[in-house]
């Protein structure tokens, strides 16, 4: 088994690997509760923390668990995490535990996770899992955001709405109303807007690949075919 | 003596989509002649403004695709387009109503799918469905019949969004026939109390009958000069009449006649101008018959149990989803070769 390096687990969980646009993971929670920054974000940092959670008890546990009860194991380990992070944001993040409702518990059947504890975690030293949890979770969060954000602008005209959910009173202020008397474009806070947004931020990736590649293509001569 | 060997086909083709595309707007003044008269100038500038966006977005996308733009946009398809949505919305929208319409049907629903000939979805019902639920309010601003403000007032509404004076947007709005009668059945009436309020014209609803049967002139017109074929519209007109027979025959206070489904709201357009759509329709003979009975069908469904007082638009894209499976069980077979299916 090959170990990667830190910086190439950030890179593949961040961008080349991402759990939201390139593995098309998750996409029940991606589509479903991105109608908003906030939500977004919320339902982001619950898949971080799972994430980096299930990776580490997995990669800790590794050497005990048999090959052919692997996948109990797991589904185990991770409705244990699921379960404790949906307690605390119960306790603590109430309303936001409220508007986010089924779709916390339902972070156990999220294939992100499962797919992370079968294909890394479960091969990996423990730091290279948690690290692997925590670029992995970040990029999904950036796609939540992202797209939340898109959907909260154009459907609502704001942007952190109801941030106070997630930062106490002090979010208020975070609050932007972007357009004043703005009627909102239903369109995008609907399900359509979701799957319209995600297939806009995929093909803006593909761009930005496609760029990329042109460019070191570019720079770095390739060796000439036609050799002597 | 020479004999020259020609090869078949021996008709001159007449493909041509530009060609196709200026016959089907010819087809389309009668109908809009009769919306202006009824309606008010706000039809036109909707379809102005839906036009001018729709040919600079095809542009625009075009350009970015690498594709040739001046060829393309003469052929006249993002006109059409353009046209048919203008002819789905109230003349009292405001300006930006048939502006996103058109930016979403053209670059969206056409262009994103690869341009003509590969889009799945008609785009013009795309973006008239974006439109309707999207800004519900909106969509429903039709004047009363006749009552339309005038040339400069209407312009005032649609652009500066400032209502003519001493006029509320409710003294020159009215909710159409369509809309009436769901809202009235819905209230537990029956269509018999419905017939002193001034919904019911001689056949269908008062004042859209007109405007259908100019459409459905325009239509035969396209058929008879070959741009369409007639399985599409006959098997769709027929299927609403039908579906419209049985039940009013069960239940004639809770069901309109067949006459009145076909001469209202956007039977006539629909049958003969947009479930024709030559890219998002069926293709094989008998598959438009199944596609425009399916079309049919729906559009009786969603009138009478769905939410919405029409239903055309809705019923077009649902059996554009179900084209390329009825073309796939209904190829024609190949002369000569027996029985058995492809």
């Amino acid at each position: 088994m090959n170990t990667p390096g830190y910086s190439e687990i950030i890179r593949q969980g961040l961008w080349h690997n991402n759990a939201g646009t390139v593995q098309l993971l998750g996409l029940c929670p991606l589509l479903a509760v991105t109608t908003s920054v906030v939500n977004g974000l919320g339902m982001g940092l619950a898949t971080t923390l799972t994430l980096v959670t299930s990776n580490v008890i997995i990669s800790l546990i590794r050497g005990l668990v048999r090959s052919e009860v692997r996948i109990p194991v797991y589904v185990l380990v991770i409705a244990s995490a699921v379960t404790v992070i949906e307690l605390v944001m119960n306790a603590w993040f109430h309303d936001l535990h409220v508007i986010l409702g089924i779709f916390i518990p339902l972070i156990v059947t999220n294939c992100v996770i499962i797919g992370r504890a079968e294909s890394f975690a479960s091969k990996q030293t423990v730091d290279r899992a948690l690290l692997d949890g925590l670029a992995m979770g970040i990029g999904f969060t950036l796609v939540l955001v992202l797209l939340g954000g898109m959907r909260e602008l154009l459907g609502q005209g704001t942007l952190l709405a109801q941030a106070h959910l997630m930062f106490g009173e002090a979010g208020k202020a975070l609050t932007l109303t972007l357009l004043e008397d703005y009627r909102g474009f239903l369109l995008a806070i609907l399900p359509p807007g979701a799957f319209i947004g995600l297939g806009l931020i995929i093909a803006g990736m593909n761009v930005i690949n496609v760029r990329y590649e042109r460019k070191a293509a570019a720079a770095v001569p390739v060796a000439s075919p036609a050799k002597a | 003596m020479t004999i020259s060997n020609y090869s078949s086909p021996h008709l001159p083709a007449t493909g041509d989509v530009a060609v196709m595309m200026r016959q089907v707007l010819l087809a389309l003044l009668p109908g809009i002649a009769g919306m202006t008269w009824y309606f008010g100038p706000g039809v036109i500038s909707n379809l102005l403004v839906a036009s001018v966006t729709a040919l600079i977005a095809e542009a625009g996308m075009l350009a970015l695709r690498g594709k040739p733009v001046a060829t393309t946009l003469y052929d006249g398809s993002a006109l059409v387009t353009a046209i048919l949505l203008a002819l789905a919305l109230p003349p009292l929208a405001p300006w930006w109503i048939p502006v996103i319409g058109s930016l979403f049907a053209i670059i969206i629903a056409k262009q994103l799918y690869g341009g003509l000939g590969f889009n799945p979805f008609n785009p013009a019902m795309v973006g008239y469905v974006v439109l309707l639920i999207s800004f519900p309010r909106e969509i429903t601003l039709w004047p009363a019949p006749h009552l339309s403000p005038g040339l400069l007032d209407t312009l005032a509404l649609v652009f500066l969004d400032t209502l003519p004076a001493g006029a509320g947007l409710d003294a020159i709005t009215m909710a159409t026939p369509m809309d009436t009668i769901k809202t009235r059945l819905g209230l537990e009436e029956t269509l018999g109390e419905l017939q002193t309020g001034g919904v019911f014209g001689l056949m269908g609803a008062r004042s859209w009958e007109w405007i259908n049967l100019w459409f459905l002139l325009g239509g035969l017109w396209l058929l008879q000069a070959r741009v369409i074929q007639w399985q599409i519209p006959a098997s769709m007109l027929g299927a609403l009449a039908g579906m419209a027979l049985v039940f009013h025959l069960l239940d004639p206070g809770s069901y309109t006649s067949p006459a009145f489904q076909l001469f209202s709201g956007a039977a006539m357009l629909g049958a003969f101008f947009i479930a024709t759509d030559p890219v998002s329709a069926s293709t094989t003979p008998l598959g438009r018959l199944v596609y425009g009975a399916g079309i049919g069908i729906f559009i009786w469904i969603i009138r009478n149990w769905g939410g919405y007082p029409e239903g055309v638009a809705f019923a077009v894209l649902l059996m554009n989803m179900a084209a390329p499976t009825i073309d796939h069980y209904t190829q024609p077979r190949v002369f000569g070769k027996n029985g058995g299916a492809s």
